[in-house]
C-alpha cells in the first residue's frame, strides 16, 4: 500500500469534534481552525480532553461526534497512516529495537523511497537535531533527552503536514525541558511547520505557541494569544490555569462601568469586572502573586508573613491577611516570616469573575482548621 | 564462628566476624538470604538431580554387554532407533502449529473489548481438561462412529468413516488440543509486555497494519515465540498418555516415552529404558540448544518504548 505524500493545508478545521468513552465525555464541541505555520497549544489539566483532541486529530482515537477538515477534505474518516501527520509522544515511544538511524528512517521506509534519499533525509534529520553521532545507537543507548530528539527527528522528517506533539517534554528533567523548549521553537520556525502541542505546563505554553487553547473537563474556555490569556482570562479557571494564584471567593457589593467593589472575608476590594457580574452575585476574586506589592496605595490589606521561598532574584512570600486569607505574592523586598507589611494591589490587574453556583477555587487556601488532637 | 566483643580485631574473628568481607559478599548477593533457596534446592537435588545421576549410571551398566551396550542396541536396532523421528516428527509440527496459531489469535485479542475474558477462558479451558478427557473426547467425536464421521458420512462427502484417531493424526490433535492453551497463555503475556504505543508511533509514520505487526511487534515478539515454542516443544516431546490412546502406540505413534516404558515395565531392562531416557534428553536439548542460538541472534531487550 503506498502512502500518499502529505497534503499541504492552508486550514485546518476541527468542527464541532467530540469523543465520548462510554459514559464519560472526554470532548466535547471542540471547534478549532488551525491555518498552516502555526504553532498551537492545547493547555489544560490532566483530564481535560487534550490527549483525546490530539489522537482525535492524528486518526488514532475515532471521533464520537464532528468532523475534521483539510481546506475541502474531509479527513477524520482517513485511518492515521494516511493522514501524513507527524506524532510525538509522550514517552517517545521509539521502536526499542531499531538504532536512532532506522527509526527515523521507519517512516520514509513506508513511503517506499529511494534507498539513496531514505539515507540522505535520515541523515539531514539526524544532524538537525544534534544526533548524528549517535545514529547507530539503540534507544536503550541513549539518554531521555537524546531520545526525545529521534522522536522529533522522525516525525519531522516526512515533512508533515502537521505535528503532533503529546507532552513531549514532561519525561525530561528542569534544564533539559528549557534547552528542548528552545529547540522545538527553532525547529518550527526554521521548517514552517504547523504544529498542535499539549501541555499542562501553561509557562511551555506561553512561551512555544502562537495561539492557545484552554480545555476544562472536555470543554474549550478560551482561545487566544499568549498576551490576552495571560492577562485577560475569560473566567477563573482559565485564570487558575494562567498563574492567578490568589483566588479569593467573595460577594459583589457594587459594579459600575466594568468596576467592581467586592466584600472577600473582612477584605474591602477593588478590581475589574470580567464577563456579566452584578452587584450581589458570589465572585471570586483573581489576582497574580506578581501583581501584589509592599507599600501603599489601594487594595491595602493588612497581612503577617508566613512562608518565604527564595527565587533568586526575587521571594515567594505567603502571607496570611487579618481574617485568615492566605496570599501569595513576588516581591524584591528582604522579608522575613513574622514581619506585618501592608499590601496593595492595583485595581486594574485585580480580576473579577462570576462564580459558578457549583464552584469554588480549587485551592480555597481557607484559615487552617484547628489541628485535631489524636488521643490514644 | 567465634564472636569476639573487641572490635578492634576483625581479622581473627572468623569467616563471618570480617565486616569487610561480609559486605564485600552482600555486595556480591551472597548474605543469610541465600539460605531461603536451601528448600528449593534441596527439592531439586533430591528429585531431580539425583535421579537423573542415577539413570545416567545405570544407562552405562546394561546386564550384559560392555559399557555402552544399551546404547550400542538401541541405535542398531531401526525399530527402537526410529521413535527419535516418531517423536520429533509429532512434537515439532505440533509444537510450531500451536506457537503459530497462538500468534494472531492473541494479537487480535489485544485491549478490550466486551467478551475477552468468557473467550480467554474458552481458549484455555483445554488445559485444564487433562489429556486423557481430551484423548476421551478424540475417540467419542473423531472415531469411525463418532459425530464427524455420521456427519461426513450421511453429507456423503465420505464413503467410509476417515481414521482420524489410532494413528498419527489422533496424537496430532490432542497434542494441539493441550498444548494451544499454554502457548496462547504465553504469547498473549509476552504481546501485553509490548508497549501498544509503538503501534499508534508506527500508524502515523504511515504503516498499514501488517507492517505495523511485521516490522514493530513480530520483531520485539520473536524472542518471546522461541521461549514458548521451547515449552511447548518439551510438553509434546514427551508425550505419552495420548500416544497411547488415540495413537498407534504399536507402530506410527510408537514415540520414546513408549520404548522407554516398554523397555523398563516389559522387559525389565533398566538400562535399556535408562539409555533411552537419556537419548530423550539429548535430543530435547538439541532442538531447544538450536533455538536459543536463534533466539540469541535477536533483540531481546525492552519492549516498553521508554528505554
Amino acid at each position: 500500500m503506498a502512502v500518499s505524500t502529505p497534503q499541504r493545508f492552508a486550514e485546518l478545521r476541527l468542527a464541532g469534534v467530540g469523543r465520548r468513552f462510554g459514559a464519560t465525555t472526554a470532548l466535547s464541541d471542540l471547534d478549532l481552525t488551525i491555518r498552516s505555520g502555526e504553532f498551537v497549544a492545547l493547555l489544560g489539566p490532566s483530564g481535560c480532553g487534550k490527549s483525546t483532541a490530539l489522537n482525535c486529530l492524528a486518526g488514532l482515537l475515532p471521533l464520537t461526534s464532528g468532523s475534521i477538515w483539510a481546506d475541502g477534505t474531509r479527513i477524520d474518516t482517513v485511518p492515521p497512516e494516511r493522514r501524513g501527520f507527524g506524532m510525538v509522544f509522550q514517552n517517545y515511544a521509539l521502536f526499542p529495537h531499531l538504532t536512532a538511524r532506522r527509526n527515523v528512517a521507519f517512516g520514509l521506509q513506508m513511503r517506499r523511497l529511494a534507498k539513496d534519499e531514505v539515507r540522505r533525509r535520515t541523515d539531514a534529520a539526524l544532524r538537525l537535531v544534534q544526533l548524528a553521532e549517535h545514529a547507530d545507537k539503540l534507544p536503550a543507548q541513549l539518554s531521555g533527552g537524546q531520545q526525545q530528539r529521534v522522536a522529533i527527528a522522525r516525525a519531522i522528517v516526512l515533512e508533515p503536514a502537521l505535528v503532533l506533539m503529546d507532552e513531549p517534554l514532561s519525561n525530561l528533567d528542569a534544564k533539559l525541558r528549557l534547552e528542548m523548549r528552545t529547540e522545538i521553537r527553532r525547529l518550527h520556525q526554521s521548517l514552517g511547520l504547523t504544529t498542535v502541542y499539549v501541555t499542562h505546563d501553561q509557562e511551555e505554553a506561553l512561551s512555544l505557541a502562537d495561539r492557545l487553547v484552554v480545555l476544562r473537563d472536555g470543554r474549550v474556555q478560551q482561545v487566544g494569544t499568549p498576551e490576552e490569556l495571560h492577562t485577560q482570562p475569560v473566567n477563573w479557571h482559565v485564570a487558575d490555569f494562567m498563574g492567578y494564584r490568589n483566588l479569593l471567593p467573595g460577594t459583589a457589593v457594587s459594579v459600575a462601568a466594568g468596576r467592581a467593589e467586592v466584600t472577600c472575608g473582612g477584605l474591602r476590594l477593588a478590581g475589574a469586572a470580567v464577563g456579566p457580574v452584578r452587584a450581589g452575585d458570589n465572585v471570586i476574586v483573581g489576582v497574580r502573586p506578581d501583581d501584589l506589592a509592599v507599600g501603599a496605595g489601594p487594595n491595602a490589606i493588612a497581612a503577617v508573613v508566613e512562608v518565604v521561598e527564595y527565587r533568586g532574584n526575587d521571594v515567594a512570600v505567603e502571607a496570611r491577611a487579618g481574617d485568615g486569607t492566605a496570599l501569595h505574592l513576588r516581591t524584591t523586598q528582604r522579608l522575613a516570616p513574622g514581619d506585618e507589611v501592608t499590601l496593595i494591589s492595583d485595581p486594574a490587574r485585580l480580576l473579577v469573575f462570576a462564580a459558578e453556583p457549583d464552584a469554588a477555587p480549587s485551592e480555597p487556601d481557607s484559615a487552617p482548621a484547628a489541628p485535631a488532637e489524636v488521643r490514644s | 564462628m567465634t564472636r569476639t566483643l573487641i572490635p578492634a580485631e576483625p581479622a581473627v574473628a572468623g569467616t563471618g566476624g570480617d565486616p569487610g568481607l561480609r559486605h564485600r559478599l552482600a555486595e556480591r548477593g551472597v548474605d543469610a538470604r541465600l539460605l531461603l533457596l536451601a528448600p528449593a534446592l534441596l527439592f531439586f537435588v533430591l528429585l531431580f538431580l539425583y535421579p537423573f545421576l542415577y539413570g545416567l549410571g545405570l544407562s552405562f551398566q546394561p546386564a550384559e554387554g560392555g559399557r555402552l551396550e544399551s546404547y550400542r542396541k538401541f541405535f542398531t536396532d531401526p525399530y527402537q532407533r526410529d521413535t527419535i523421528w516418531i517423536t520429533l516428527k509429532i512434537s515439532l509440527p505440533a509444537a510450531l502449529l500451536n506457537v503459530l496459531a497462538a500468534v494472531p489469535i492473541a494479537y487480535r485479542m489485544r485491549g478490550r473489548f466486551r467478551g475477552r475474558r468468557l473467550l480467554t477462558i474458552l481458549l484455555v479451558v483445554p488445559i485444564t481438561l487433562g489429556t486423557v478427557l481430551t484423548a476421551e473426547g478424540l475417540l467419542n467425536y473423531l472415531g469411525p462412529t463418532g459425530w464427524l464421521n455420521r456427519i461426513l458420512l450421511k453429507l456423503h462427502l465420505v464413503d467410509q468413516p476417515v481414521q482420524l484417531i489410532h494413528n498419527y493424526a489422533g496424537v496430532f490433535f490432542s497434542l494441539v488440543i493441550t498444548g494451544f492453551p499454554f502457548a496462547f497463555l504465553l504469547v498473549q503475556s509476552y504481546l501485553s509486555g509490548i508497549d501498544s504505543t509503538l503501534d499508534s508511533a508506527a500508524a502515523t509514520l504511515g504503516a498499514g497494519s501488517w507492517q505495523r505487526f511485521r516490522r514493530v511487534t513480530l520483531p520485539l515478539l520473536a524472542p518471546g515465540l522461541a521461549t514458548t515454542f521451547c515449552l511447548t516443544f518439551v510438553l509434546a516431546f514427551s508425550v505419552f498418555p495420548s500416544a497411547v490412546l488415540v495413537g498407534n502406540p504399536a507402530g506410527s505413534t510408537r514415540v520414546l516415552s513408549i520404548a522407554a516404558y516398554q523397555a523398563a515395565y516389559e522387559q525389565y531392562d533398566y538400562s535399556m529404558a535408562s539409555a533411552i531416557a537419556m537419548v530423550m534428553a539429548v535430543v530435547e536439548l538439541v532442538v531447544i540448544g538450536l533455538v536459543l542460538l536463534w533466539r540469541g541472534t535477536l533483540y531481546t531487550g525492552s519492549t516498553g518504548g521508554k528505554g
